[in-house]
């Protein structure tokens, strides 16, 4: 799976959207200190985090996944327009 | 060079500025003897990638001393109790007992509530540059920023800072050296330390403040507290590792950036790029370049050898973090580079305990002086550089800038 | 970039969920141009699954935040959601939509997954209060009743599911009663040494288990309200809420009649994930990854393997969605090793490899009383699976000894190896004992379901409420 940055290229949303690869995941809990808010400890090593954090964490989120040791976060930025453009949802059958 | 003498080559201070070529060197074996280095019954280096992250992971190779084959016995007196040099489950239980004080699951968002702090110790050394012309890095920010907050950290009373310096000084600069002098420094000083904190940890049991020593000091946690000679080597390795490795992580991040001019610009105008960087250079230039602390349990094959039981392996981390079979284009630097899983920080249970806080200090460092000095310039390329090949470093980084933007 | 596949071709993903997503993003990521079509019946873009039974329904974030990452901006695809097909035409190479519609292709990748097993009872199913956890939509329900303080829950099956919903309840401070036919949870998947540690687990966190017991009946009010949950020891309970978690059934039943050997245990396929009709022979056209796939693999000497994990379905789909595009030499067969995780009562469980392929197991570091150890599975001399519990950086290791089919017990000495230490059986219960499957089970050798032969385990009676009419 691409991670981080092949995700540069995404479709513009308005939200973070991330995934944890938990079996590549090893509880190194870089993400929980950096992104205490979104990323967390439950118990020694089961990880639990929010899959799409408000938006104002965006600068802890981008460390925290910059700093995993084995790259397990993968994350599609919402891309930073001025009206904060959402892509039109995919279509639906009628 | 033959080749079982490529470690002591890299070892020799004559390379120090220039080792890349011969961990290149290194890595033509993926695992091979060496005539010595850390130590002169020689040891297995593994030096790429693969084979560093799965020995790393590899439950028969211990980093506890009293099965270790080093010879000598363990280098300081402290060095039996601090969980860097024990195995699972002791190491698992020291270390759990010290990060409740630190970081998750108990308390997650101690570190990043210390950011604004750090930002404000990492501001006042650059307004304390203001007015110079020439500058060195190492001794006026690069040292003091991550030693005064791990001293912050754990409670160590500023006054006593110039002290540690010497005695952490006097620890690592034998990190890799078995001269008699060396070794009987290292005592001198691990003994003059261990005192110290055993007095400080005293101290703050009677008297506790908010620091991670009273709280190690004082814990009624369910796991119940660490015995004292554990505490207080726990806090000297904190105090140590606190001292002398984040130091070479900002200075050798500085001396990159110098180097890289195109990159040093863009980080002007896109900081958070910082984040990035800081990586990279923990790929690119690791402060800590070798591990030289394990012995296998049992016989290991591995990548074509077979490395005998009883014997010192050590982990090239500075070769693997430069094999092109991991990372395109190793040696390159690149802030933008996808997937950097680097090695800088070690791996498998005995990941750097330090290590947010180390990459919260690089980033701040950087960014600070990114953002401060103007037209920043090596004076001297290559610097001169610290005697230790483990913990590798500039001792000084003179820089001539053309003033110092203020806050 | 152009792909062998040419970009006049039209490639269809039935299955809108993980593993359709990362085969469209393949397809795109690989070069692929032609027309690509993705048919869903959830009316929701793809999500993540996991998050459901343990932070969703425990109410740290709503089930809305588990839309998946994209790795490619998929911009040129043609999303047809909220709509399920209900036919494959497979000389036509036409699918069939509910809406009456229909959709030709030229490759068509099945990706169809599972569901959730229902409660055997209509009727009972139908009660206020008796839920099952598959969806976005089912968590989301599950979560707002469990946000209201129910008196207690039961959960049916301790299974990962049922453990991990029995796990979040505790979370939310809720009394929970699980009920396991078998002798301990887990015990299906991961064998009864481990599984006595799991239901300790349980225990410790003031879960009110009760092993080898059944449900008898649910039994509701005048307004149709569950009320009590009766039990096969005599006794009954008094709930308001109760979770059937009693494993998935694969959805296979919208390709009855399309000649592809589709049963209850999904779709049969190769190693490059092409389908195998029911003449056995592997056809070109017809893809299949992810939960609803079986498949060959050579560590378990070629028995087809039916996995429910999420690391399958993303690795799976990205070799199907390779092998439809790529020039047919350059194919890639699926062979990773079976990897999963599961967090519950706050422990990591990883597993990797087929434990439920093993007759022998062994405590290999740390203790099982600590709650921290690494378990190796052996069969016939050789390590067929490991399972962590809050070990996760050893698994590694053991998933190399697998690859390598090391001897088992393993030999060497290693850290934190307590003593003594001997392999003993591994004690998985009579399958008919089980409530619930293991997320990793072997089905035998043949293509064809009618014909699947269990090993290690036989399809007996059904289990507690799992109704397989044949
Ligand atoms: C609550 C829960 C927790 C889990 N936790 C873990 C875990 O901790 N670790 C782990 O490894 N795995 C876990 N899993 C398993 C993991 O989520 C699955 O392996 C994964 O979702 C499989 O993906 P898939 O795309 O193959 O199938 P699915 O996710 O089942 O997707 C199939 C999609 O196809 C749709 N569909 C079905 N029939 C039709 C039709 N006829 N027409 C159109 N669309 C159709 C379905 O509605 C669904 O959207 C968990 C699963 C659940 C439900
Ligand atoms: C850039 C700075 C740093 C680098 C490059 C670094 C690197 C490393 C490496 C490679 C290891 C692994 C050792 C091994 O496997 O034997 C390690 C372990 C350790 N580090 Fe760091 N470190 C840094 C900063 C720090 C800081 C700031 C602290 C203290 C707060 C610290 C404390 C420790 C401790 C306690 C261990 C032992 C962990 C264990 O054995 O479980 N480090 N470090
Ligand atoms: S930093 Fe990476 S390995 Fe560590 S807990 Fe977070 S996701 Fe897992």
């Amino acid at each position: 799976m691409a991670r981080a940055h092949a995700l540069d290229v995404c479709a513009p949303r308005a939200r973070i959207r991330l995934v944890v690869d938990l079996n590549r995941c090893q509880a190194y809990a870089q993400c929980c200190f950096l992104a205490p808010g979104v990323f967390e400890l439950h118990g020694e090593e089961a990880l639990w985090y929010d899959p799409e954090p408000d938006p104002a964490q965006r600068e802890h989120v981008l460390r925290a996944v910059a700093s995993c040791p084995v790259q397990a976060i993968a994350v599609e930025w919402p891309e930073r327009t001025d009206d904060d453009g959402v892509e039109a949802p995919p279509r639906r059958s009628p | 060079m033959r080749e079982e003498a490529i470690l002591r080559t890299i070892y020799d201070p004559a390379h120090r500025a220039h080792p890349y070529a011969l961990y290149d060197q290194l890595r033509q074996v993926p695992v091979r003897w060496q005539e010595d280095g850390p130590h002169e019954a020689g040891t297995y280096v593994v030096s790429t990638y693969r084979e560093i992250a799965a020995l790393m992971h590899d439950p028969r190779i211990s980093s506890d001393l009293r099965k270790g084959a080093q010879s000598g016995g363990p280098r300081t007196p402290a060095a039996p109790y601090t969980f860097i040099n024990l195995d699972p489950p002791e190491h698992d239980r020291l270390r759990r007992l010290a990060m409740r004080h630190f970081g998750p699951p108990e308390r997650s968002d101690y570190l990043e509530r210390l950011r604004p702090d750090i930002e404000r110790i990492a501001a006042r050394l650059a307004d304390g540059l203001q007015g110079e012309r020439t500058i060195d890095l190492v001794s006026r920010f690069a040292y003091p920023l991550p030693v005064t907050v791990i001293c912050t950290i754990l409670g160590v009373p500023h006054e006593d800072q110039a002290q540690f310096h010497l005695w952490a000084d006097a620890l690592v600069e034998g990190v890799g050296s078995n001269a008699p002098e060396a070794r009987a420094r290292r005592l001198e000083a691990s003994l003059a330390l261990n005192r110290y904190m055993a007095e400080l940890v005293e101290r703050r049991r009677k008297q506790p403040t908010d620091d991670m020593l009273s709280c190690m000091a004082t814990d009624a946690g369910p796991e119940g507290r660490m015995d004292d000679p554990y505490l207080v080597a726990t806090a000297a390795l904190l105090l140590v590792a606190g001292h002398e490795t984040t130091v070479n992580l900002i200075a050798n991040g500085a001396l990159t950036l110098l180097r890289h001019p195109s990159i040093l610009e863009r980080l002007r105008h896109e900081p958070d790029l910082v984040v990035c960087a800081v990586e990279e250079i923990l790929r690119y230039e690791p402060p800590v370049q070798l591990l030289a602390n394990r012995t296998t349990l049992d016989d290991v094959s591995i990548a074509g050898t077979t490395i005998p039981k009883g014997v010192l392996v050590t982990f090239a981390l500075a070769a693997g973090n430069r094999d092109p079979l991991r990372f395109r284009d190793p040696g390159r630097f690149d802030p933008e580079r996808p997937e950097n899983a680097h090695l800088g920080f070690g791996g498998g249970n005995h990941y750097c305990f330090g290590a947010p806080l180390a990459r919260i200090e690089g980033q701040i460092a950087l960014r600070e002086l990114v953002r401060r000095l103007q037209g920043p310039r090596l004076v001297v390329d290559p610097p001169p550089y610290r005697p230790s090949p483990v913990l590798r470093g500039p001792q000084q980084l003179l820089v001539e800038v053309d003033g110092v933007h203020p806050t | 970039m152009s792909t062998a596949f040419g970009d006049d071709k039209r490639i269809l993903i039935v299955g809108a969920s993980l593993a359709g997503l990362r085969a469209a993003e393949t397809l795109r990521a690989e070069g692929f141009r032609g027309r690509v079509t993705i048919v869903g019946d959830e009316p929701d873009e793809p999500y993540d699954r996991p998050p459901l039974s343990k932070g969703v329904i425990a109410g740290r974030f709503p089930a809305a935040h588990t839309a998946l990452p994209r790795c490619e901006p998929l911009r040129d695809v043609e999303w047809r959601l909220g709509v399920a097909a209900t036919g494959l035409d497979a000389l036509a190479k036409r699918v069939l939509l509910l809406d009456g519609q229909s959709i030709e292709f030229d490759r068509l990748l099945i990706a169809t997954g599972a569901r959730a097993r229902p409660w055997r009872d209509p009727s009972q199913a139908k009660l206020d209060g008796v839920f099952t956890l598959r969806g976005r939509a089912d968590a989301e329900r599950l979560h707002a009743r469990l946000a209201a303080h129910p008196n207690r829950v039961v959960v049916i099956g301790a299974g990962f599911m049922g453990s991990e919903i029995a796990s979040s309840c505790r979370e939310l401070g809720l009394a929970v009663t699980v009920i396991e036919r078998g002798p301990a949870p887990l015990s299906g998947a991961l064998g009864g040494v481990v599984a006595e540690r799991a239901g300790a687990l349980q225990r410790d966190h003031g879960v009110d288990l009760r092993c080898y017991t059944t449900v008898d009946a649910l039994e509701g009010d005048a307004e149709g309200r569950l009320r009590r949950v009766r039990l096969s020891d005599g006794s009954a309970l008094d709930a308001d809420v109760a979770v059937v978690a009693l494993g998935a059934v694969r959805n296979t039943e919208w390709l009855r009649g399309s000649g592809l050997a589709a049963g209850e245990f999904g779709v049969a396929c190769d190693a490059g994930c092409r389908a195998i009709a029911l003449n056995f022979i592997v056809t070109d056209d017809f893809f299949v990854a992810g939960d609803v796939a079986r498949f060959p693999h050579p560590l378990y000497r070629h028995q087809f393997l039916a996995l429910e994990h999420w690391s399958n379905a993303i690795e799976q789909a990205a070799i199907a969605a390779h092998n439809m595009i790529c020039a047919p030499a350059n194919r890639r067969p699926h062979l990773a090793v079976p990897a999963f995780w599961s967090s519950q009562f706050g422990v990591n469980i990883k597993s990797v490899g087929v434990p439920s392929a093993a007759d022998e197991v062994f405590i290999a570091q740390g203790s099982l009383a600590a709650g921290r150890f690494v378990a190796v599975y052996g069969k016939e001399g050789r390590v067929v699976a490991a399972v962590t519990f809050n070990q996760g950086r050893w698994i590694e290791f053991y998933q190399r000894l697998i690859e390598s089919a090391a001897p088992f017990p393993p030999e060497a000495s290693a850290a934190d190896r307590p003593t003594p230490s001997a392999p003993i059986p591994v004690a998985f219960p009579d399958p008919t004992a089980v409530a619930h499957e293991a997320t990793a089970i072997l089905t035998g050798y043949d293509a064809t379901d009618r014909r699947v032969q269990w090993i290690p385990r036989r399809r007996a009676a059904p289990a507690h409420g799992a109704v397989n009419p044949r």
